[in-house]
């Protein structure tokens, strides 16, 4: 049957036909429907990692015992993960490994744009680059035949474009699968796993050789593979470029790249002196471009017409070739956008209900001059207006060691670090102890909303519950933080306006070493949180003093109606978007803000 | 509109439900015997962000995405997407609006204004070859349920196309949960009768 099928769900579907039987992850935009819908799957073990190098451990543990497993991560995950990345490559593996590595070309969710390619070739292993869904399904089994095969790690990397895109996939249901205890163990005689220095020098002349064999492979692999048509132009291509290339240049000679590294250089050389013309579209970084050049192979337009930066689309490809001069249909006339309006821009804000929204109230109307280093997750939204909250952001967990190194340094101001719960166990463990062995007066608030929210609610080791739904032990932050030695925790509950505020005073007053709040309150969508009844404004009791706009929030509106006195717009609630968390009530100040009736009585 | 070769893009604000229905019309594509593919962006959008959603038919799809200049009809679930979107029209092409209008953040602290309705659907009908405004939720509200807007308005989108109209309320009915198929058999006619009102 043919279904449509996301990037993200075939590669899942694929790992499943391809026998992986254990899988890790942690999640992050685009990668992160991978694993939620392997988990899904029957005979399989599928996990949330704290981090995206604990996932690729994972999955070499798995290997090396003799498992197929499959480590998920975003892009910029695999930076995290790039330790042990680089030495699995040297050890080589057992069972095979697939790393897939969701790059953000555009950016869309990500501090950067990075092209994970160069991974493959830094780390000297084979990279596939699918060019829609029912390839992401196929080239898991070829990946993990192939890593079998040499005994190499694998890299399966996918765009936001491809893994966010549906397509059409030939699938049959599942069948019935049993999980399958691993062969018992056996220790080598010869240490191969074990990655010491003799190792490493014994077995680094042997990747090298590994990687000419993997290239001679992809000379007669199926993924590469050429399209004829109309000789004038060739055109090399790879990944999610394929498609728009596809259609821009219909008609002329295409070499599809399944991979992109390591190249199957005769080929791509025989194509070469085929054609009268050859180009390179790849988006991002001209890793295909570099390579054939540094071969010898000219390319007549690469990056020079194509852009580096940012995501493909129709019409880039379509304007790099107009500017080369090659035949292509010229860009389509569109109707002209609209100027006689103004069209209001539309950032993202803080839902309705969150419970980052009274810390950031409170933060963003400190008396006592802070800097703030925030982190990755929904309350980077911190920075945004109304708050305007945040004076740096770089990575995942950097936010504790930020502050510290600022505050170390001389910094004048009070340093507050904003972490989340899922951040704070991904790499937020390692600064704050690093704050509290070196005795910096840091405030960290940890913004504990119960689940890995930005990525769309998944669980963590906060939680209580794992990815593939049973109860677990549930890692407590505060114990956790008062065992390293924290001198001030405290927990508040988030939607407390002011006893968020009291205590974001006292834990920036603290002078005896980092004090850490524990801002404590269920992110809207999971099923902790509890809406109450929804608010509304008395109009009459509404001196449009503007507060309850200051706490940003999409469910309160400006009303049509003024204050007479001062002829600014009144308040008035959504009653579809207002969950009742009371925090625009509590900073009224005339008490305007009151629950309505009808929820009251209906017992909501 | 003939349908053998078919640009749709679904633009609307987190939460409306854009992508669910854009999933169902990718469906009906493919339910059509014609090869399909659609494309989101989405992350941090779905916090009260601007949602896009790219629905493609063709003998075959190549690029999951439109170019701008040939969406045959742009599917808007809010009044001012439809503005911001309507560049990606081809020229002559067809606008479905929601005429609902959400407030950005932008507007709520007072960087700026939502524009006058009328004078937004006047920029609108100044550009497309045709537009089709649905006030979509007081109808999904008289059908018994505000959650099937999005309902309503591929209901709307269906009259426009050469398409028998059960292949659309089946894949709708295939996509929603059982307890909710009788509401949204009534969305979906009453959609229908709404569009072509």
């Amino acid at each position: 049957m043919k279904q449509l099928l996301s990037g993200n769900e075939a590669i899942a579907r694929g790992a499943w036909e391809a026998g992986v039987q254990y899988a890790s992850a942690y999640p992050g935009t685009p990668s992160t429907e991978i694993l939620e819908n392997f988990a899904r799957y029957p005979g399989i073990r599928a996990e949330w990692a704290a981090n995206e190098k604990v996932a690729l451990d994972n999955a070499i543990g798995a290997s090396f015992g003799g498992a197929r497993t499959m480590a998920v991560m975003k892009h910029v995950g695999v930076n995290v993960a790039a330790d042990s990345l680089m030495s699995v490559s040297y050890t080589g593996v057992f069972g095979g490994l697939v790393l897939v590595s969701a790059d953000d070309a555009g950016a869309f969710s990500s501090q950067n744009e990075q092209d994970n390619r160069n991974y493959a070739r830094f780390g000297k292993f084979p990279c596939f680059d699918p060019a829609d869904s029912e390839e992401a399904r196929q080239y898991v089994g070829v990946a993990l035949d192939l890593s079998e095969q040499f005994r190499t790690p694998v890299m399966l990397r996918t765009t936001t474009r491809l893994s966010h895109s549906k397509s059409a996939v030939e699938v049959s249901p599942p069948t019935a699968r049993e999980f399958k205890p691993l062969p018992p163990f056996k220790r080598e005689k010869e240490v191969t796993r074990v990655i010491i220095p003799a190792v490493a020098r014994k077995r680094h002349p042997e990747i090298e050789e590994r990687l000419r064999q993997i290239a001679e492979w992809a000379e007669t692999a199926p993924v590469n593979r050429i399209e004829w048509g109309d000789r004038r132009l060739g055109i090399v291509t790879v990944g999610i470029a394929y498609q728009y290339v596809r259609e821009v240049f219909e008609g002329f000679s295409i070499l599809k790249l399944g991979m992109s590294y390591p190249l199957p250089m005769k080929m791509l050389r025989d194509f070469a002196e085929q054609v009268e013309q050859l180009i390179v579209v790849e988006e991002l970084d001209p890793f295909v471009e570099d390579q054939l050049k540094a071969a010898g192979i000219a390319v007549a337009h690469g990056k020079d017409v194509f852009p580096m930066c940012g995501e493909l689309t129709l019409a880039k490809v379509r304007a790099g070739a107009v500017k080369a001069g090659l035949p292509v249909a010229p860009i389509p006339p569109a109707v002209p956008p609209i100027d006689e309006v103004e069209i209001p821009a539309r950032p993202p804000a803080l839902c309705p209900g969150c419970p980052h929204r009274a810390f950031f109230y409170n933060l963003s109307r400190q008396k006592r001059k802070v800097m703030i280093a925030g982190d990755i997750g929904c309350y980077s939204m911190g920075v945004l207006p109304p708050f305007q909250a945040m004076d740096m952001l770089i990575s995942m967990g950097a936010s504790i060691g930020m502050a510290h190194g600022f505050k170390q340094a001389g910094g004048q101001e009070r340093a507050v670090a904003t972490i989340g719960d899922s951040t704070f166990f991904h790499s937020g463990m390692a600064p704050l102890a690093s704050a509290v062995y070196n005795r910096s007066n840091i405030t960290v608030a940890i913004l504990d909303n119960r689940i890995t929210a930005m990525t769309g609610q998944q669980e963590n080791p906060g939680t209580g519950r794992t990815l593939q739904g049973e109860e677990t032990q549930e890692v407590d932050i505060t114990a956790v933080v008062k065992a390293m030695g924290v001198k001030y925790v405290k927990e508040v509950d988030a939607w407390d306006v002011e006893a968020v505020g009291k205590t974001l005073k006292e834990a920036t007053a603290f002078e005896d070493g980092p004090a850490v709040m524990v801002v404590k309150g269920a992110c809207v969508f999971i099923p902790e949180y509890k809406p109450l009844p929804r608010l509304e404004v008395i109009a009459d009791k509404c001196i449009a003093c503007g507060l309850c706009f200051k706490v940003g929030c999409p469910a309160i509106l400006k009303s049509e109606e003024v204050f007479e006195k001062t002829g600014k717009p009144k308040a008035v609630i959504d009653p579809l978007l207002c969950t009742g968390c009371t925090v625009c009530a509590q900073v009224c100040p005339t008490d305007a803000i009151v629950p309505m009736e009808s929820d009251y009585m209906a017992g909501r | 509109m003939t349908i053998e070769r078919l640009n749709m893009l679904f633009v609307g604000v987190g939460g409306q439900g854009v992508l669910t229905a854009s999933d169902i019309a990718a469906q009906v594509g493919l339910d059509l015997g014609l090869d399909a593919k659609k494309s989101e962006v989405h992350g941090f959008a779905q916090r009260g962000g601007v949602v896009e959603s790219h629905v493609r038919w063709a003998p075959v799809v190549g690029a999951p995405i439109c170019e701008k200049g040939t969406v045959d009809v742009l599917v808007a679930f809010e009044l001012l997407e439809a503005a911001r979107w309507i560049d990606w029209l081809r020229v002559g092409g067809t606008v479905v609006v929601n005429t609902q209008q959400i407030t950005p953040m932008s507007v709520s602290v007072g960087d700026a204004v939502y524009p006058d309705r009328e004078a937004l659907l006047e920029a609108l009908e100044r550009r497309a070859g045709r537009v089709v405004a649905v006030d979509a939720l007081p109808i999904a509200e008289e059908a018994g349920s505000t959650r099937t807007m999005n309902t309503v308005i591929l209901a709307a989108l269906s009259t426009l196309l050469e398409t028998p109209p059960e292949v659309w309320e089946r894949a709708i009915l295939r996509r929603v949960p059982a307890k909710y198929g009788e509401v949204n058999r009534v969305a979906f006619r009453l959609g229908r009768e709404a569009a072509q009102r």
